[in-house]
């Protein structure tokens, strides 16, 4: 029987789907939210998009911090009294659909004077008065109708510095002086010897000067401070022959046009600044929907109930102090360490310590920060502050300040060293050579070494290639952070992989049954009594076992926290537990099962296989052959024999890996002299991915929290990951190619100046046509080595 | 050939002009968003649906 698919987000409406104006929904959500849209004639939603929506959560008390005026006064980009503007963060904005009802929420709040929506950012911006509307209030509508907003703090901080608009402006001088320096150079070029350009020339010559001084100035004061710097540090990177070559040709250009030899280089100098800083601008590719930067406080809510005499409050989580009591509700985080007092706690911690199964805790237990709440709620009371938590310790580790270094690191830094000392030796001896041969003729050659040996086709071969790179992974769904990435990448050679979230998904969990055969009977009275239970892996068995639970109802039921279930059904008695509950003797003591007794005779277990990822076993095959592979764990070993069978002989394992002792196996490599990559995705993995060399953090969604790291690979992407490592050699060997090409040109104009022949016109035809060559190639090259690559 | 020195002299006041007027709009932000306006130029506005219609008929028909 084909069910038919929900008519608001598209999902397959399963066997009962609800009804609603002759239109299947597979859920409430969905049903209301198209409720909401079509009594307030917002269909037109479906026509721009089929299936636009998403499945709605559960909005009950969610908001409730945003009553506190305190948060509030800080998440307001602007508040005169009467009117407010707020920006929302919306991950699951993703179509134009999405765009269209944000944009028309006037028509679902009366309080909203407009809003709008930024896409790539994946942003909504709300102005609303103040006294119709809230800022909970607005908070709920949006979540109800699927659009929730991620709201924290931290990023709310960070956002405030504005976006740097200083290149932009740079480039925009560059491009206007290059375009007008050139026309205004044709003239005597054409060397057309007409008496008006006897008497003009000056004009135009003076012209160029004038428009060449905001370019030296202002376009292209970046490279000389960062030569500078460079050599305070006695280190030749690549902005020195670039700032080099840029004073000398703007200094004998200006002494060309004083002292009436000749027109100058204007507009050579002018293109090159131009070229190099398009190469800068293409380099730049952010992602703002993404962050790289996240720590445990953008993990952490923003703020927790406490119950004070009795009555629930708000308050921020930064003002929890020692001896307060906080209610956690279902699906929420424990924001500090604290001991639990009453209810029943099923503590998710896979984020935090790497384990898969959640915990059970008992009245009197200890609580650590990070963990998520999964059965329902609970009232703890506090021990620690949220900057005395074991989990912020892990941030005082000193790999997280970590200065600055300041050393040469990219390639085209490494190969700028040789670049420079070449050509001032070569500038020497034929200054030298020249000086005895025709001294008339010193001052030209030497300034025209200097001048076209300036290195505008190196330094641009790394930024575009690089910079196409990014954006064909990103356009993979593979993010990088910046272009120096891709250079760290291409050099690493040891894989340290993380197992819970990392190689195993969290979505289905496998379980495996080993025992004697159960009757589809005997299934569906251990259904009945699983459905009474709220255990975590009770309900796990409940949606595995695919018959349906018997009508009847259970005449006995007794439920012991942390070991298992006594129930009677049908005059049967079911006992479900751990293996020390039913008297079980096992082998192999690692695993985490659910055993089966009925009447009292053991008849089997379920076991909980972690269930891996699509081709883990293929990528592991494919990375073996040029990494060393290690996986670093969290969790106990006991699935240590399982991946011994799957997995390459000579991968490495280490299990029970608390988050420190995960950044000192890295440390411990990279002072041996090895280069690190981890992959990872939770809390517990953070100090690792700030000590490796290249740290990539795996997500199943993009849009909720991920560590600060350096890459960002999507969840279903990973068995491309091998793929995506080749590629980043091979744009490196593209670079590398790249280099030859520029050298041939540097040869070609090497010839030029030496023999004394660099007119303008010869240096306006070559710069351009090197930087516009090795542009091409690049990107041709990177485009077709990535299609061959087929990702 | 006097006229030369009005002619670039022109030019360049208009080429200034127009470029004081392109930072003005970095400035202001029209550029940090260059997806979003793509796809709402291509929203309808008031859209008047049969419902919308049909209540005006029936608040007529019933005066």
């Amino acid at each position: 029987m084909s069910s038919k698919n929900c008519f608001h987000c598209g999902a397959e409406s399963g066997k009962k789907p609800i009804v609603f104006n002759e239109k299947d929904f597979c859920c409430n959500g969905c049903k209301t939210v198209y409720e909401i849209l079509n009594a307030n004639e917002l269909t037109c939603y479906y026509d721009l998009q089929n299936a636009p929506g998403t499945i709605p959560k559960e909005i009950k008390g969610k908001f409730n911090y945003l009553e506190n005026t305190e948060i509030v006064e800080k998440l307001l980009e602007f508040n005169d009294g009467s009117t407010s503007v707020v920006e929302f963060y919306i991950p699951s904005i993703h179509c134009s659909s999405c765009i269209w009802v944000l944009e028309n929420l006037t028509k679902l709040n009366k309080g909203i004077i407009t809003s709008m929506v930024n896409f790539p950012n994946k942003t909504l911006r709300i102005t609303f008065k103040n006294d119709l509307s809230h800022l909970k209030e607005l908070a709920e509508l949006i979540t109800s109708i699927g659009y929730e907003p991620y709201i924290s703090l931290e990023d709310n901080d960070k956002k405030l510095h504005k976006v740097d608009k200083t290149l932009i402006y740079q480039v925009s001088i560059a491009a206007f002086a290059f375009g007008n320096i050139m026309l205004l150079s044709f003239p005597e070029y054409f060397q057309v010897d007409e008496f008006w350009l006897e008497k003009y020339k000056y004009l135009f010559r003076w012209l160029m000067f004038a428009m060449s001084i905001p370019v030296v100035f202002y376009s292209a004061k970046g490279y000389f401070i960062s030569a500078l710097k460079g050599l305070k540090h006695k280190i030749l990177n690549i902005d020195v022959p670039i700032a080099l070559g840029i004073s000398v040709l703007f200094f004998r250009s200006t002494v060309e046009i004083f002292l009436d030899i000749g027109t100058g280089f204007f507009d050579s100098l002018a293109g090159l600044v131009f070229f190099l800083l398009l190469g800068k601008f293409f380099q730049q590719k952010t992602y703002n929907f993404l962050s790289f930067e996240r720590d445990y406080k953008s993990y952490f809510p923003i703020a927790v109930t406490k119950i004070e005499n009795g009555i629930e409050k708000n308050i921020p989580v930064k003002n929890i102090q020692k001896g307060d009591r906080l209610l956690i509700r279902n699906e929420e985080l424990i924001p500090v360490d604290g001991i639990l007092i009453s209810g029943n706690a099923a503590i998710n911690y896979s984020f935090v310590t790497g384990e898969s199964i959640p915990t059970e805790k008992q009245s009197g237990d200890k609580l650590f920060a990070g963990g998520k709440q999964t059965a329902g709620v609970i009232e703890m009371e506090v021990i620690n502050t949220i900057s005395q938590s074991y989990l912020t310790q892990l941030w005082s580790n000193d790999i997280f300040n970590k200065p600055i270094d300041f050393t040469i690191k990219t390639l085209t830094d490494s190969i700028s060293k040789y670049f420079t000392i070449a050509i001032l030796c070569i500038a020497f001896v034929a200054g030298l050579f020249w000086y005895f041969y025709n001294p008339s003729m010193a001052f030209n050659v030497v300034t025209a070494v200097l001048i076209i040996a300036c290195p505008c086709a190196l330094a641009l071969s790394a930024p575009f290639a690089i910079g196409n790179m990014l954006r064909i992974f990103g356009y993979k769904k593979f993010y990088l952070k910046n272009a120096g990435t891709i250079e760290n990448i291409a050099k690493v050679e040891t894989i340290i992989f993380d197992k819970t979230g990392t190689i195993t998904t969290s979505n289905k969990t496998e379980l495996l049954y080993k025992g004697s055969e159960l009757s589809i009977d005997e299934f569906r009275m251990i259904k009945s009594v699983l459905r009474a239970s709220n255990h975590p892996l009770s309900r796990t068995l409940y949606n595995f076992i695919d018959e349906k639970p018997l009508s009847e109802s259970l005449t006995e039921f007794e439920e012991v926290i942390g070991k298992g279930i006594i129930a009677t059904i049908n005059k049967v008695t079911i006992q479900l537990g751990s293996a020390s509950f039913l008297g079980v003797s096992l082998n192999s003591t690692n695993e985490t099962a659910i055993y089966v007794k009925i009447n009292n005779k053991l008849k089997g277990g379920f076991i909980f296989k972690n269930s891996y990822r699509n081709g883990l076993m293929e990528v592991f095959e494919e990375l073996s052959k040029n990494y060393k592979l290690v996986i670093l764990s969290g969790d106990n070993d006991g699935e240590k024999k399982y991946l011994e069978s799957v997995l390459p002989k000579s991968v490495c394992f280490e299990f029970n890996q608390k988050p420190e002792e995960k950044l000192n196996y890295i440390k411990l490599l990279q002072q041996n002299g090895e280069k690190v990559m981890m992959i990872g995705d939770g809390l517990n993995d953070a100090g690792a991915l700030a000590q490796s060399d290249v740290g990539i953090s795996i997500s199943e969604d993009v849009n909720v929290f991920s560590p600060a790291c350096d890459a960002i690979l999507d969840a279903k992407l990973f068995n491309k990951l091998p793929k995506f490592l080749t590629l980043s050699k091979k744009t490196i060997q593209v670079i590398k190619a790249s280099f030859l090409i520029s050298l041939l040109y540097n040869i070609i104009g090497m010839y030029f100046a030496l023999t004394g022949q660099l007119t303008p016109v010869v240096a306006a035809i070559l710069m351009p046509l090197s930087s516009i060559t090795i542009v091409i190639f690049v990107t041709i090259l990177t485009n077709w080595i990535s299609k061959k690559q087929s990702i | 050939m006097e006229v030369i020195y009005i002619t670039i002299g022109v030019s360049i006041v208009v080429a200034i002009f127009f470029f004081i007027i392109f930072i003005k709009t970095v400035k202001s932000g029209q550029y940090e968003d260059t997806y979003t306006p793509s796809v709402r130029m291509l929203f309808d506005d008031e859209l008047v649906t049969e419902s919308d219609k049909d209540k005006q008929k029936n608040s007529q028909s019933t005066k």
